[in-house]
């Protein structure tokens, strides 16, 4: 298991250097020159944009600046934003945990939702019950993000007025943040109802940004579920005597959740890219948002920098399910 | 006297796209404590779906209907599915003819025996661990207490075979049902095998059903032998006068096929035609199209003879002089 882990440690090396590749370039084949944006509408002298060219370096042939910017990722140091003159990485940090509240609590919703329904549909496979869900999941599928989110505010906030339009609380509350997750400093904070409001302001977002990972890990739970109930070993285990709900539950399942875990793993990717939707649609406060900003207002460095972390985060949540599948698999823990 | 298990009149149809496929044709059964029954057929004869029909463990599209079916006393079609699991697992045990395969490969083959041992006899901790070794070491399962925490995948065919008939054995069950348990072994593995489970046969008294299409097995090992064929028992006989005395004609004709059995040197007999299918069954004698000895009467009904004759379901029985 441990050699394991280290042989998926060392993966991450060559696919940390290609999205290094890929953010660099990216903003590099972008139109437009970035010290020509930074001076904004009243233009530069040819002295002064020269002496720019210098100080960022952008004189330099690519490969120099490609080393250099890749010893500056070594030290943190994952530049400043071109606005706010902020580092990119004390940004992010900020308005990381609002991400992370938002991504936890649908992906809390997904799993929790589509796994059950992946077994009912796959238990009562061919009913009705099996047919709705599937429709259903097709449905949430296929729905456009930005959508359905206006779609859910318009009934929810707009005509029911259940739920806050935006926002993580009411501006009534203000307390200091202390860990950045909205429900953890409410709570810390003692006000009455600000844990109920921030969990008001949470369930919309959530909702909508759960909808297509819910879809395809209840569609993925259903597909192994059936192929893990004809198995003999769950033959097996219904000819010990064992309930029902054991053999489903718990012979069937635990192999079943191999496939599952991957499309979880996946998921996580697909979350991320919806955040930047959600959280513009619902002017959450995250990296979605704050990426979205960024592109608008040409800030190639928060671009390139948001760029790079988001991927290294999906990469090291895909490590972690690696290394959840060696829990689940043994056969994978021990080969 | 009662039988400990007494199947009448078992039929079991398959729901399908194309219609109702009879794969059990109004089977009679019956076996007692410390008795081996063989049952033998090709594939397709219904000897496996008989067995699961019993043990309740065939899927939905199953209609399984029977004049009677007991087994200990107890109704099992009468009973609902908690009450069936009562009997099943505990009083009933099965192993099956893959058995790399029907370990689960995501749990230690401790925990799979353990799970035995805690459903029917409720013990727990370290009663249950001791118990399990000592099943383990029954079954011929050097280094048991190492064993506990292996996988399936770890072990071999045989040894995975053991295994299941351990975790078979935790809730000491009145019958044992082995689906072609060798089928997939080796051929040495499969004489280990056989000894075995004859060895614990004897030893707790249990009834053991075996399934097989293996004649030589079944010499080995049976006491008393009922032939299948489409889904009809075509004879029933004890092992010995069935090998010298064989009345049905299928049966005749399946033992003349055994290589060692060839009276002949060249071209080892073999029966021509396959099995009737769904659409192509035979108006009366299932085995008519395939028979040598078939008359045309033999398309218009069928006998039942009487145990003189081996129970065969054949008009024209053979006959043997002493």
């Amino acid at each position: 298991m441990l050699k394991f882990i280290l042989r998926r440690f060392a993966l991450l090396v060559p696919t940390f250097l290609g999205i290094t590749i890929v953010a660099f370039g990216f903003v590099r084949i972008l139109p437009g020159d970035p010290v020509l944006l930074m001076a904004g509408e009243r233009g530069l002298t040819p002295e002064r944009y020269q002496r720019l060219l210098e100080e960022f370096g952008y004189n330099r042939p690519l490969w120099q600046q490609y080393i250099d910017y890749l010893g500056d990722l070594l030290r943190g140091d994952f530049g400043n934003s071109f606005v706010t003159k902020q580092p990119v990485l004390s940004e992010f940090f900020t308005l990381f945990p609002a991400t992370v509240e938002l991504s936890v609590c649908a992906m809390v919703i997904a799993i929790i939702v589509g796994i059950p329904a992946g077994i009912v549909a796959a238990s009562k496979r061919g009913s009705f019950w099996d047919q709705s869900i599937m429709g259903t999941a097709l449905v949430g599928y296929s729905m456009p993000i930005f959508w359905w989110g206006l779609l859910l505010i318009i009934v929810f906030s707009g005509w029911l007025g259940w739920t806050p339009i935006s926002g993580r609380i009411s501006l009534v509350y203000f307390f200091q943040a202390k860990t950045g997750f909205m429900l953890i400093d409410s709570l810390l904070s003692g006000q009455d109802g600000a844990f109920l409001s921030a969990l008001r302001h949470l369930i919309l977002p959530s909702l909508v940004l759960a909808t297509i990972p819910l879809a395809v890990i209840a569609r993925q739970t259903r597909s192994a579920m059936l192929e893990v109930l004809g198995e003999d070993y769950v033959r097996t285990a219904r000819a010990k005597g064992l309930s029902t709900r054991r053999v489903v539950g718990l012979h069937a399942l635990r192999n079943a959740m191999i496939p599952v875990i991957t499309v979880i793993g996946l998921s996580v990717g697909t979350l991320l890219a919806g955040a930047i939707l959600t959280e513009t649609i619902f002017s959450w406060p995250g990296i979605g948002k704050w990426m979205v900003h960024s592109i608008s207002r040409r800030d190639y460095q928060v671009v390139q920098g948001g760029l790079l972390l988001i991927a290294v985060i999906v990469m090291v949540v895909n490590l972690l399910v690696d290394m959840a599948y060696g829990l689940i698999n043994p056969r994978i823990r021990h080969n | 006297m009662t039988h400990l298990l007494d199947i009448r009149k078992l039929c079991i149809d398959f729901q399908s796209a194309s219609g109702l496929f009879r794969a059990v044709d109004s089977i009679d059964m019956h076996c007692d404590s410390g008795e081996i029954l063989a049952i033998v057929g090709e594939s397709g004869s219904g000897k496996s779906v008989a067995m699961l029909a019993m043990m309740g463990l065939l899927p939905w599209n199953a209609k399984i209907s029977a004049e009677r079916m007991l087994f200990d006393g107890h109704d099992l079609l009468g009973l609902n599915k908690r009450e069936r699991r009562r009997i099943i697992g505990k009083d009933i045990g099965m192993i099956f003819q893959e058995p790399m395969s029907s370990l689960n490969p995501c749990f230690t083959v401790g925990f799979q025996i353990g799970e035995s041992l805690r459903l029917h006899l409720g013990l727990k901790g370290a009663r249950k661990r001791e118990r399990s070794i000592a099943l383990l070491r029954q079954v011929g399962i050097p280094a048991p207490e190492t064993r506990l925490s292996a996988f399936p995948h770890q072990l071999s065919g045989g040894m995975c075979q053991r295994v299941m008939i351990a975790m078979v054995l935790a809730s000491n069950p009145k019958l044992l049902i082995a689906d072609e348990p060798t089928t997939a072994l080796d051929v040495t593995i499969q004489a280990q095998i056989l000894e075995l489970l004859l060895s614990l046969q004897r030893e707790k008294d249990m009834a053991l059903i075996l399934i097989t299409h293996d004649m030589g097995v079944v010499a080995e090992t049976a006491e008393r032998v009922q032939v299948q064929y489409a889904g009809q028992k075509v004879e029933e006989q004890n092992v010995r006068s069935l090998f010298s005395a064989p009345r049905h004609p299928y049966t005749a004709a399946l033992l003349a096929s055994l290589p060692e059995r060839a009276r002949t040197r060249g071209k080892l007999p073999s029966i021509v035609g396959v099995v009737p299918g769904q659409f192509d069954r035979p108006p009366a004698c299932l085995f008519a199209p395939r028979c040598a000895q078939a008359k045309s009467v033999c398309n218009e009904n069928v006998r039942q003879q009487g145990a003189a004759h081996g129970h065969a379901l054949c008009n024209f029985p053979l006959e043997y002089t002493k």
